[in-house]
């Protein structure tokens, strides 16, 4: 539709703008990508979100909306074609939202935690991961069909994917490990699964690039603890 | 099939209490379970084996856990009252402002009415300046749902009662007349509503209790 103008404010190697980059790609909707610089902030990304000064920041038809999680809420509602994000059935959904929610709030949480400390903090935050890690694979277990959302990827297979593609570039940079591929055998081949869909695949940031950029966030991040 | 609704919660909890207010507009019986959480029962434990909170919301053996995904799942299983707007980007405005005061403002007035008296000041700073952004998101709103009560009122629950007592327990006052006239005009008409006011606990007895949880012995 020529008249709708959809804008997405983003940042190259954020899990949280890329989840929403994935949805609108998997949806086929066409929208402009403006880069911002998260360490020197642009008048535009304050006033777009000037309550958490953070990206994604969707912009569709002029109206702003923010949270990524919200956002791909909001593009299954708004573009209603293939692929559906959340299940149809009540249940199912707020199964999905339950089970982001643990992995956005725990096992993403003490995994950077994990990455950027060093001692008894770290050791803390690992096995809370890990803890996290195991109650996400029984879930994955659970699950016997390609992907979280079914036969095609949905809302938690995307809230999820960071731990596909990110999570091993924190472990490498952390010199840890939490999701060991034997212990973890239903998250890895998920994990594979999801990194091999075509849209996933070519919009995933350069690995050598994350290395370090998160080499350089732990040691700042290490520092101020 | 007669449907089977349970609803485990704790009386002094603002998390328990944002079900009840939803499941009493949308007219649904339910039967309510109070859970001492110094000592949990064995069905909570088995339907929330992960947190261990409340509330739970248990729909035909379906247990539904945290309270915004349980709220959600009010609205779309039940018809009549919506506690959601339906347009989708209001939607996403409301799912904003209720995670906003989840994430970021009701941890802001823990800290600044519980925490350490050496961080006091700035953390009611924070919390103050927090309270400002949805001061100015009531705008000349009767509600935040507009002429009804809404999701983010519901979620906002904290900031009627529960904000009064901290302030009384704890002696630190945050939401003042004149720092926030539209936020004080707002809780006192959210509390009169007849689905809020049967289902807050006793204003005392609540005080007392959020004050042995959070508060420190005299200094």
């Amino acid at each position: 539709m020529a008249s709708q103008e959809v804008k997405l404010l983003g940042f190259w190697v954020s899990p949280f703008s890329i989840r929403v980059e994935w949805a609108l790609k998997l949806k086929g909707v066409d929208y402009e990508y403006i880069e911002e610089d998260i360490f020197n902030k642009s008048s535009r990304l304050l006033e777009l979100n000037p309550v958490h000064k953070k990206v994604p920041v969707l912009v569709h038809d002029g109206k702003v909306m923010a949270e990524s999680f919200i956002l791909l809420e909001y593009i299954d509602e708004t573009w209603k074609q293939d692929p559906l994000l959340l299940p149809q059935d009540p249940y199912e959904r707020s199964k999905a939202r339950f089970w982001a929610r643990v992995a956005e709030e725990k096992l993403l949480e003490y995994s950077f935690t994990a990455m950027c400390t060093h001692g008894e903090k770290k050791e803390q935050a690992l096995k809370s991961a890990v803890e996290a890690a195991e109650k996400i694979e029984e879930e994955m277990k659970r699950n016997n069909k390609k992907f979280l959302g079914g036969e095609s990827i949905g809302y938690l297979d995307l809230a999820m994917g960071w731990i596909a593609y990110w999570l091993p570039v924190w472990e490498e940079v952390g010199s840890m490990q939490i999701v060991d591929p034997s212990q973890f055998p239903a998250t890895t081949a998920w994990s594979k699964r999801f990194l091999d869909h075509p849209v996933i695949k070519q919009n995933l940031p350069p690995r050598d690039k994350m290395l370090v950029y998160f080499h350089e966030r732990r040691k700042i991040l290490g520092g101020l603890v | 099939m007669a449907e089977e609704l349970s609803l485990l919660g704790m009386w002094a909890s603002p998390f328990s209490c944002r079900v009840k207010i939803a499941l009493k507009l949308k007219v649904v019986q339910y039967k309510y379970v109070e859970e001492d959480l110094f000592n949990k029962s064995p069905l909570l434990l088995k339907y929330n084996p992960i947190d261990k909170k409340v509330p739970v919301l248990v729909h035909n053996g379906n247990p539904l856990l945290e309270s915004l995904v349980i709220l959600e799942y009010i609205d779309e299983t039940w018809q009549g009252y919506p506690i959601f707007p339906k347009d989708p980007y209001e939607r996403a405005v409301a799912r904003f402002w209720a995670k906003f005061i989840d994430d970021k403002l009701l941890p802001a007035i823990r800290r600044a009415c519980w925490g350490e008296e050496k961080g006091r000041e700035k953390a009611v700073e924070e919390a103050t300046e927090l309270l400002q952004l949805l001061e100015m998101e009531l705008k000349e709103k009767r509600f935040f749902g507009g002429e009804t009560i809404g999701l983010v009122d519901i979620v906002a629950d904290t900031l009627s009662l529960w904000l009064t007592s901290f302030e009384e327990g704890s002696g630190v006052e945050l939401m003042t007349r004149e720092k926030f006239p539209k936020l004080s005009k707002w809780s006192h008409e959210f509390a009169s509503t007849s689905a809020v006011k049967e289902n807050l606990p006793p204003k005392d007895e609540l005080t007392v209790f959020l004050k042995s949880l959070f508060g420190k012995p005299a200094k």
